[in-house]
């Protein structure tokens, strides 16, 4: 174990998912092995060549005033949803500095710890930024002319813009950032927010990650990559991570975001502790712009550059949440690569699990959700199954889990989660129970 | 369509439209109010009020104007001049 580096935990949980409105509602239904993916009802739908996708289980205009998502992009919306959802999980006042809307109910805990705004940063990532708004206001621009465009047109489209609400929201001066690198943008945040309290820059850091493209050119686009399942006939069968029948990952949405605390402040104000970020690996594959390197070289090196900054050996990893997409190439891939990452005898011993199975694929909210999801196998001491896994690949020799959901041990444990994105940008990010 | 609007219509559709935008009740939107100081609407909303306002009340708010357009009175006696100049809504 590392002594040198400050010890960073996590206080706070919220999330908005295909799953569910909320963290704990998501959860459930992930250990019941339920699926967020649903048909598409679009007009013109049928055109498409992917008619469905992971859709949010509660609508952002049920729970936010309409007035609010006049100027939010929906990608931006979610994220401030889950923020305020970990907000209060944290145990923090509602924030001084902000004017509550009409019909609002503000986040955070009435007599809750005050957090010092010039010591909390925000880390929130998207892959994409606001898609829908760039797209609806093309539409009225062609339509209507330019005088009829939102004058919030660039804030809601520009990919920090998540990140930028969150920290107005609740008063964040440290600094606010949106690292974009992909499907592995949100894991990168998570990294990025337990440096800025390793490094004295905050003490407090929501981070996290947020998506929603499901937009008929996104649909369109992924589809001319052949990147997507075609499986329209049996939506919730779709996203089949290592079954010999996978044909591709299912597009999701979603927020999800998290607190970081540094120990001694968490302790400090007596707060509730999820789990340990112990750390982050990364690395470059400088080989294709969408396609992994098939060695898998690259993947590798981020897993144990995590247990390096995370001061864990191979042998502590009890738990993976896996990239895997559902993808025919990636998914054995990453296998391969967590037994390189970790040595085939300790690989063997980890139980792994892809959630994408039932939430679909995030893109650049992925790395926070399953970050999250992490956390809580760890917390809990139960591995979520993959959903669908049927007929398993000849290729897979690791174990996955499937079924039912898997125990774990009590005592200490620690597990990664990896995000990998187009571009070659390959995360690892390391979680510890945490055991007092 | 538009049509020529008394003082209460123009102040009715006004704070319907402020209603919508920024989520001001109606009730506070009274003549006297200003914008920035009083119902503390920033620049980007006024534009969004100001383009709706045109739309429902079928005049043209140049940008120049907008910027003196301080109360809620503004509005109301910058609508009803121009629609007084508007022969189209006279008939």
């Amino acid at each position: 174990m590392s002594t040198s580096k400050t010890k960073v935990v996590v206080t706070g949980l919220g999330a908005t998912t295909p799953l569910g409105g909320d963290l704990p509602s998501t959860w459930s239904a992930l250990l019941a092995g339920e699926s967020g993916i649903r048909p598409l009802d679009w007009e013109g739908v049928e055109e498409l060549p992917v008619r469905f996708a992971a859709t949010l289980a509660v609508d952002p205009s049920e729970v936010m005033p309409k007035q609010q998502l006049r100027r939010l992009d929906r990608s931006q919306a979610i994220a401030l949803i889950a923020a305020r959802e970990a907000w209060t999980d944290a145990g923090f006042a509602p924030p001084a500095t902000r004017k509550s809307m009409k019909g609002e109910e503000p986040a955070g805990v009435q007599d809750g710890f005050a957090v010092d705004g010039e010591r909390l940063g925000v880390v929130l990532s998207s892959g994409i930024g606001g898609l829908h708004t760039a797209l609806n206001s093309y539409s009225v621009f062609l339509e209507k002319g330019w005088s009829r465009v939102s004058p919030f047109t660039v804030p809601m489209l520009m990919p920090n813009g998540a990140s930028g609400h969150v920290g107005i929201e609740f008063g964040a001066m440290a600094g606010s950032h949106a690292l974009v690198s992909a499907c592995a943008s949100s894991a990168e945040a998570v990294g990025y927010a337990i440096d800025m309290i390793r490094t004295g820059r905050a003490d407090v850091v929501i981070c996290g990650g947020t998506e929603s493209c499901i937009h008929p050119l996104q649909m369109a686009s992924f589809g001319a990559m052949r990147a997507m399942s075609t499986r329209n006939d049996e939506p919730q069968r779709a996203s089949r991570p290592y079954d010999k029948n996978r044909d591709g990952f299912v597009l999701g949405e979603g927020a999800a975001v998290m607190i970081l605390e540094s120990e001694e402040h968490a302790r400090a104000r007596g707060a509730k502790v999820h789990g340990i970020a112990a750390g982050c690996g990364y690395s470059g594959d400088a080989y294709d712009i969408v396609l992994p390197d098939p060695t898998g070289a690259g993947q590798a090196k981020a897993m144990r550059r995590a247990l390096d900054d995370a001061g864990l050996r191979p042998e502590d990893i009890v738990h993976i949440n896996a990239h895997a997409t559902s993808t025919p190439a990636g998914d054995v891939a990453e296998l391969a690569s967590i037994k390189a990452g970790l040595g085939e005898e300790a690989a063997s011993k980890v139980v792994i699990t892809a959630t994408k199975s039932m939430t679909g694929h995030l893109l650049g909210g992925a790395g926070a959700l399953e970050s999250v999801f992490t956390i809580l196998t760890l917390r809990d001491g139960v591995v979520p199954p993959t959903a669908n896994l049927e007929d398993i690949d000849d290729e897979v020799d690791l174990d996955i889990a499937r079924g039912e959901p898997r125990k774990l041990q009590d005592g200490p444990a620690a597990a990664l989660n990896n995000s990998f994105g187009f571009g070659g940008h390959n995360v690892s990010v390391a979680f510890e129970r945490s055991v007092d | 369509m538009a049509e020529l609007a008394t003082e209460q219509q123009i102040l009715d559709g006004l704070a319907e439209i402020i209603d919508d935008i920024v989520g001001i009740d109606k009730d506070e939107v009274t003549p006297e109010k200003n914008f920035i100081d009083d119902l503390d609407i920033d620049s980007l909303s006024m534009v969004e009020i100001a383009v709706a306002a045109q739309d429902q009340f079928g005049v043209e708010i140049p940008d120049d104007e907008l910027r003196n357009l301080k109360t809620v009175q503004d509005v109301i006696n910058f609508v009803q001049k121009l629609q007084g100049e508007n022969p189209a809504l006279k008939g």
